[in-house]
């Protein structure tokens, strides 16, 4: 049945199906379309906000398209040196992070996946314990220490902190993966004589593409996220990332609606592109992480 | 998963010598062999010092100590600082309100996500419905909660949508100010956390319930089960170690919230919404009272401990 509804894709009544089947599939439809009011409705009022003009944000009755469409937020935002450097400090760190963590985070999972040693359990319970740690706790003594190494306000402090959040997924969620690649492929090279490395590096890494990138993707989404330690780990406007300039932007002057929601359309497109671009990969590395460490 | 862990070594009889080339071992290559894993190990394990062992002892010794980071010669105190947390009636208002916004939102998390993922696993759809709605209702989790933070604002501002809707059904005068009344506003922020929260929920029930094996509820129908037995004694079940491991996670998370309270209503108004990671930052970066905010985020460092000790048992068991 589920064969003879897809190719035509829409969301209505099959004739082939069943009487009581079609009350039942009524139904379904129904608090599909109710579920989706509730999930979707906000975020379709939120880009019909960024084409108005701010003086028409609360007119009422409320519109969903205004009659004065206009882009004038996006061109608010993306003529504004400001809030572009916003968006530049924020792909900076993220992608910064991103490859860091990818890079210590395979060597890791490698040792988890390939050897046994002593203290392995114990060093697993600690990586899986991290991620408890609530940041507010460490951000006080992360204070101190960027402080202290000069980092407080630059790059290096917010990539460095980050870590401490994605490093023990990624770690989880590449270890999975490559318990799901046969040990007869690196151990193949190993014994022409390679050493570990190489049979991480040429054989292991290039077939993982897949859990690289959903490792890569969540790794990026909760660079691009963070919001406490941005906040307080960095001074001037000039090193501010996406989520700090929308909060920046609702203190400053008289609210601008349209530019704060203009703002944050920008500011989830990347996240957007990679999920529609890995969507598969991501859900799938996402739940083997978070279900089965 | 502890099958595919043994050494390749383990899998070799005993007393056999190994063959080929690996034949020409000697106890140095044992020893290097020995030592592989905690080269491969050794960046994490620097990186795990310098960010989470090195920050939690000072985090400690800070919390005994009077005028941390602000003075230069801090005075060890013993535990005034935390007798002095215990004291402050907004520490027990900050913990009720962290309970009642976790609470909340974890039971809810997990009905609605629940609610989605089987209408999303119903057999009835096509699979176009169904990437279709999945795309609709995942959309909440794509935005990072800045943004979440100032479009709850925009719709809940008294003048916003949904006073318009609410007013215009003649539910409310209309005029609701939802985050700056004492009386609503832990109410609206718990919501807020809600839309925002369940994909998570969602998406990983979705993965397990496309991984129950048909065959079981094939034989349910055989045996005369109902939809709502089917549901209870095979879905339920079979999805049982994901609810717990996500409802643990869930806890954990929504208890250390901090952006979405913090551009919503800052914790007011009058402590209304003061959650404990709110309460925490305000002693450390708006008070400078860094050793009381270190006693105050040992605390709760020690409130997750409890929760992860659960977290990693459960793991544990599941391997």
């Amino acid at each position: 049945m589920a064969v003879t509804t897809a190719p035509t894709g829409r969301p209505d009544i099959d004739l082939r199906t069943p009487p009581p089947q079609r009350g039942k599939k009524a139904a379904l439809l129904a608090a599909l379309v109710v579920g989706a009011c509730f999930s979707s409705l906000p975020v379709l009022w939120m880009l019909s906000s960024s084409f108005k003009p701010n003086p028409e944000i609360f007119a009422s009755p409320p519109r969903l398209v205004s009659e004065t469409f206009s882009l004038d937020a996006y061109v608010a935002i993306l003529t504004d040196t400001v809030k572009l450097r916003f968006f530049a400090n924020s792909y900076i760190i993220a992608l910064s992070v991103t490859v860091l963590t990818l890079t210590v985070s395979v060597l890791a999972a490698y040792a988890f996946s390939r050897y046994d040693f002593r203290g392995k359990k114990t060093i697993n319970v600690v990586i899986i314990s991290v991620q408890a740690v609530p940041p507010i706790t460490l951000l006080i003594p992360y204070f101190g220490l960027v402080v202290a190494l000069r980092l407080y306000n630059t790059y290096p402090g917010l990539i460095l902190t980050y870590m401490v959040f994605t490093l023990p997924y990624a770690i989880i969620m590449m270890t999975g993966y490559f318990n799901t690649l046969p040990r007869e492929l690196d151990e193949a090279v190993k014994v022409d004589g390679a050493g570990p490395m190489t049979a991480l590096w040429r054989i292991l890494v290039p077939i993982s593409v897949p859990g690289l990138v959903s490792v890569g993707v969540y790794t990026f989404m909760i660079a691009w996220n963070e919001f406490l330690f941005a906040l307080t780990l960095t001074r001037t406007e000039d090193m501010r990332t996406v989520p700090i300039g929308i909060q920046l932007l609702m203190g400053q002057h008289s609210y601008e609606w349209n530019e704060m929601m203009a703002m944050s359309i920008l500011g989830c497109v990347p996240v957007l592109v990679l999920f529609l671009l890995f969507q598969r990969f991501f859900i799938g590395g996402m739940t083997a992480g978070a279900v089965k460490v | 998963m502890s099958t595919t862990l043994r050494p390749a070594a383990a899998s070799r009889p005993a007393g056999e010598p190994p063959r080929g080339r690996a034949a020409r071992r000697t106890p140095a290559h044992q020893i290097r062999r020995r030592l592989t894993p905690y080269g491969f190990l050794s960046p994490t394990g620097v990186l795990l010092i310098i960010l989470m062992a090195t920050p939690i002892i000072m985090v400690v010794w800070y919390s005994f100590m009077d005028g941390v980071i602000t003075s230069d010669n801090p005075a060890f105190v013993g535990f005034d600082n935390y007798l002095e947390v215990l004291a402050n009636p907004v520490f027990y208002t900050a913990v009720r309100n962290t309970f009642v916004f976790t609470g909340i939102s974890v039971v809810a998390h997990f009905t609605i996500g629940l609610a989605f993922a089987l209408m999303l696993n119903s057999p009835l759809l096509g699979d176009r419905t169904k990437g279709l709605f999945r795309a609709l209702y995942v959309l909440p989790w794509l935005f990072t909660v800045a943004i979440v933070a100032v479009l709850w604002r925009l719709l809940l501002n008294p003048n916003g949508v949904v006073n318009y809707i609410f007013g215009s059904l003649g539910l409310t005068d209309g005029q609701t100010e939802w985050l700056a009344n004492p009386s609503s506003a832990l109410l609206a922020v718990t919501f807020i956390n809600i839309w925002a929260g369940y994909p998570f929920f969602m998406i990983s029930l979705l993965a397990g319930l496309q991984g129950i094996p048909r065959d079981l509820y094939e034989a349910a129908r055989v045996d005369g089960a109902g939809a709502w037995q089917q549901f209870r004694n095979i879905t339920i079940p079979q999805l049982r170690p994901i609810i717990i491991s996500m409802a643990l996670l869930d806890l954990i998370w929504t208890s250390q919230q901090f952006p979405l309270i913090w551009m919503t209503t800052g914790g007011g108004p009058i402590n209304a919404t003061e959650v404990l990671s709110t309460f925490t930052y305000k002693l450390a970066f708006t008070s400078y009272d860094f050793s009381l905010a270190s006693a105050a985020a040992v605390i709760v460092l020690l409130l997750s401990m409890v929760l992860a000790f659960f977290y990693v048992r459960h793991q544990k068991g599941r391997d």
